[in-house]
């Protein structure tokens, strides 16, 4: 496995307690795997994808290990993780838009990144750069401008270059295509899959809470609820046949393109998330799930209920455990995955 | 001055709140934490501390005294101690009376001064900020030449023609050469608030543009402008220390500048007499500081970004 | 780029043109006459001989004419530099005694402001990052920003001089010395300079420090500088960049401040009667020359009008966003 996560869980301190906003989370990554991260602002989906790279200083991990590479990944160690930064794990920020430095040539800021790290052979790396940017349709005169003088997408694009020139094991990327245009989003998911195909990255976590992307990109898929994983299975397996109620309530208020308001009314999820601050006991969903019933008071267990596909709810479980036959409740909708928007 | 930007925050670490922002029951609202906060900086305590005791100071200590500030004493210059707590000058003058009456004036002078910049400043920036277009380059315009122009300078320059010297008119005109800092902050600040999507749904749901004024932006302005003002009533007050200082003030009237300046054409320095010098500056000094100190403090409170862990 | 500059010259001639405007209307419009003011010097009892005497120096201070035309001729002063005869040191011209002035106002201010720019940014900076020193930088810098310039000058005079008999703490050099450029004079006007030197340049010092500190405490914390560090870079290469990031608005910072400490440089000047544009302010004041008040201020204008100029030109140099921005000058 290239990427393991054991039961980690990260909280920050807030003026009124502490938050717990990952909450004993495990899951691995194989080698090449591109894992989408999906959930709805506030599940702890970003807060996981950045703790593995920089955990922020007003956070801490209060649980848990990462494994990768079967390296220990020390999360909470500034020092050590410094020099695994951009080597063996890497970020595209959430805030790419602002993340190059506005008074410095992008040339040089990498330049500079480079000496950080004591690489010996500058040139070699400065000639793989240039054949990367021009992979992706990037002119290489982007070295010699200011990150204020390219487009947004340009931004992002530089961006994902430089976060994955050294080679990193894992590459964690969040929301790299919230904030771009459709076409675009278009070239930076195949811009990902081909670096994964490439070897620049081995594998990859996708944040998003925009599932068609995942569908995209994406070879499995982890839905996050509240600071805890509900779901995890292949992408066709969660696009086609998803057990977790909350995934399927999230994949039925996705609209379908071609069908209109008159034939289909989008349903959301009535109520909210609850609070991290004091999380109610038990599963999380149970506030608004449908399928809630008395044994979800307890916590359930995130297991493999089918070969590769793990849940944590216990209608699931009990299911699984009477019959081997598909699973009962809602059909899952149909992504428009083929379509072009 | 620090910049109260808003970027909106990467990871879901919003110290202001629960994670994705007003999710889920119990969320504090602003005030709450606000004053959360605020009992619980040492700077903004300390310094609104001292400043209280200042004021307090200033109202109640006068009582004290036992001769008007310019009621010689008929006696010589004295050391502090005995009868005279800070001693007398080479008037005769009692140095406690003419402290602590000179601790009211130039407070009076700072709020004076403060509350004109504040009123013009709030008009034009305003103005600037939201009607943009030709008026907010003409007001920039004048905004950016009165800000070159060394408020002292002007000063100077307007007083020695006056024949009538009050304390409101150095209060107004200190005013007068302040208000661009006031302009600027609330200019900027309307600017990045009108554009705010809550503004344009209150426009869109047809609320008037004074009700919106009201309602939207001024709550949110609120505590940036806060600030600036504190600011302003420090700066307002050492200008006018300089200002009497050289002479300009009020002769009427006794302010901390004054004493200095009297200190200074009576040679106090050659003779020793610390105590005729040393008080008014120095508790002028500790005024500032004070208002800088609390400021950073309720800056602080009202950024998390500067809060410490 | 050359938007940017535009509008700034734009700005610098209005600032002119209303500088000048005002100084030439301020004593036409205040209540009291000056001539009258000049007249009561000479006791003229007199009536016919008081109106004569009224008339003639009417006319030689060319307040007789209309005020568009005084105006006019006001604007002819300013430009060739001619601001008429002093009152109080008779025989002299205004602009003689503002350029024998100016070196020492110019001597003064230039390296205290410097000095306390330079100095303070990299205290400032230095305090962002290190606790301990923050902790002690802070109360410092605030407490200095907060001291009264006349204040800090009398006490610096009081400890220097008479407490410690160090400096000599009153004008500009040893008196029966004549300005040349030799060493004795100069030892001497340095032996003058240092005190007012070193009061200017402590009150500003603070101001310079704090502000620093909250810049770059700000640019530590932003995005461009979280994505350094989650790509690894050293701390040393996330500071550099936060201090160059910093040092662009504390540039404009610099502009903005000039005002004030021209004004503490004034204060200063007089307590320590030491002989430039303050002091000569100062007398002006106190002998009612208008004349010698009106050629200060427009060289006092001239001056900020200039210093603004060379600062924003070296903004234009050191930004890069002034400098390549297509969309000209940002708001």
């Amino acid at each position: 496995m290239s990427v393991n996560v054991d039961k980690l869980s990260v909280a920050y301190r807030s003026h009124r307690g502490d938050v717990t906003a990952v909450d004993n989370v495990s899951f691995s990554l194989a080698d090449g795997e591109i894992m989408g991260l999906a959930g709805e602002s506030g599940s702890g989906k970003s807060t996981l994808g950045n703790a593995l790279v920089y955990l922020d200083p007003r956070m801490k991990a209060t649980g848990g290990n990462v494994t990768v590479d079967g390296k220990d990944l020390p999360i909470s160690d500034n020092n050590a993780m410094r020099h695994r930064r951009m080597t063996e794990v890497s970020l595209v920020p959430q805030y790419a838009m602002s993340a190059l430095t506005p008074t410095r040539k992008i040339g040089k800021l990498i330049h500079d990144l480079l000496k950080s790290h004591h690489i010996k052979d500058r040139e070699a790396v400065l000639t793989e750069l240039k054949r990367r940017l021009e992979l992706i349709g990037l002119k290489d005169d982007v070295l010699s401008k200011y990150s204020f003088e390219l487009s947004g997408g340009m931004r992002q694009r530089v961006t994902i270059i430089m976060s994955t020139l050294l080679n990193p094991s894992l590459l964690v990327a969040d929301e790299v295509t919230s904030a771009l245009d459709v076409s675009t989003q278009r070239a930076v998911g195949e811009m990902l899959l081909e670096f994964r195909d490439r070897g620049y990255i081995k594998s990859a976590i996708a944040i998003t809470h925009d599932l068609s992307i995942l569908a995209q990109i994406a070879d499995s898929i982890a839905i996050m609820y509240a600071g805890r994983l509900a779901e995890r299975a292949p992408t066709s397996v969660i696009v086609d046949n998803p057990l977790h109620p909350y995934t399927q309530a999230l994949l039925n208020s996705l609209p379908e393109v071609g069908v209109r308001h008159d034939q289909v009314t989008l349903t959301g999820i009535p109520g909210r998330p609850p609070s991290l601050m004091n999380p109610p006991a038990g599963c999380r969903f149970r506030d608004r799930c449908p399928f809630a019933f008395a044994k979800c008071t307890e916590t359930p267990a995130f297991e493999e209920v089918r070969p590769g596909h793990m849940v944590a709810c216990w209608k699931v479980s009990q299911e699984h455990a009477d019959t081997a036959t598909a699973g009962h409740g809602q059909p899952a909708a149909k992504l428009p995955v083929e379509e072009q928007v | 001055m620090s910049e109260s930007t808003s970027q909106a925050p990467a990871l879901e670490v919003a110290a202001t709140g629960l994670p994705g922002g007003s999710a889920g029951a119990g969320a504090p609202p602003k005030r709450n934490e606000f004053i959360y906060y605020g009992l619980r900086n040492p700077k903004l305590l300390f310094g609104l501390t001292l400043e209280v005791l200042l004021v307090l100071a200033a109202i109640i200590a006068p009582f004290f005294a036992n001769y008007e500030p310019l009621t010689t004493t008929g006696l010589g210059p004295q050391h502090p101690g005995g009868t005279f707590w800070l001693g007398t000058d080479l008037n005769g003058y009692d140095m406690y009376s003419q402290l602590t009456n000179g601790l009211r004036e130039s407070y009076l002078i700072g709020a004076l001064g403060a509350a004109f910049a504040t009123v013009v400043g709030l008009v034009i920036g305003f103005l600037a900020g939201w009607r943009g277009g030709w008026l907010d380059e003409i007001l920039q315009l004048v905004t950016n030449v009165l800000v070159m122009i060394p408020s002292l300078v002007l000063l100077i320059v307007i007083g020695s023609y006056l024949t009538s010297r009050s304390i409101l008119f150095e209060g107004a005109f200190i005013g007068l050469t302040t208000w661009p800092w006031v302009a600027r902050a609330v200019r900027a600040q309307t600017f990045s608030l009108r554009s705010r999507e809550y503004v344009d749904l209150a426009r869109l749901s047809g609320k008037r543009p004074v009700s919106i004024i009201v309602k939207e932006i001024a709550p949110n302005m609120a505590s940036y402008l806060f600030l600036v003002i504190i600011l302003l009533f420090g700066s307002s007050m050492l200008i006018a220390a300089s200002y009497d200082f050289l002479g300009l003030g009020p002769s009427q009237t006794v302010s901390l500048g004054y004493m200095m300046n009297q200190a200074a054409s009576n040679s106090a320095l050659l003779y020793h007499m610390w105590w005729v010098f040393i008080p008014p500056g120095a508790v002028l000094a500790l005024m500032v500081v004070a208002l800088l100190i609390a400021n950073v403090g309720l800056d602080e409170v009202f950024n998390p970004k500067l809060r410490e862990q | 780029m050359r938007r940017y500059l535009t509008k700034k010259i734009i700005t610098y001639v209005v600032a002119f043109f209303i500088g000048v405007t005002v100084d030439w209307a301020l004593p036409h419009f205040m209540p009291g006459d000056p001539i009258q003011g000049m007249l009561s010097k000479y006791n003229v009892a007199d009536n016919a001989g008081y109106q004569a005497l009224y008339a003639q120096f009417q006319s030689s201070y060319g307040l007789n004419v209309s005020l568009w035309q005084q105006y006019l001729n006001f604007w002819h002063s300013v430009l060739s530099g001619d601001f008429g005869q002093s009152i109080f040191a008779q025989g002299a011209t205004v602009s003689s005694l503002i350029f024998s002035a100016m070196p020492y106002t110019v001597a003064l201010l230039v390296p205290a402001v410097l000095l306390s720019y330079s100095l303070g940014n990299r205290l400032g900076a230095a305090a962002a990052r290190r606790k301990a020193l923050d902790n002690s930088v802070l109360p410092l810098g605030y407490v200095l920003q907060a001291l009264p310039y006349p204040w800090l000058a009398l006490v610096v005079v009081y400890l220097f001089g008479p407490v410690w008999h160090l400096f000599p703490t009153s004008l500009g050099y040893d008196q029966g010395l004549i300005p040349h450029f030799d060493w004795t004079f100069i030892s001497s006007a340095l032996d003058h300079w240092f005190l007012p030197f070193l009061t200017v340049f402590l009150v500003s010092l603070g101001g310079w420090a704090i502000g620093m500190r909250n810049l770059v405490i700000y640019e530590l914390e932003n995005d461009s500088s979280r994505y350094l560090r989650a790509l690894g870079a050293n701390e040393r290469v996330v500071r550099r960049y936060a201090y160059r990031n910093a040092s662009l608005p504390q540039l404009s910072g610099l502009a903005l401040q000039l005002g004030v400490v021209i004004g503490g440089n004034i204060v200063t000047e007089v307590a320590f009667q030491y002989p430039g544009l303050g002091n000569l302010i100062f007398k002006a004041i106190g002998a009612q020359d208008y004349f010698l008040l009106q050629g200060i201020f427009i060289f006092i204008v001239i001056g900020v009008l200039l210093a603004n100029f060379i600062i924003d030109l070296v903004f234009v140099s050191v930004d890069p966003r002034t400098r390549l921005s297509m969309q000209g000058a940002a708001a």
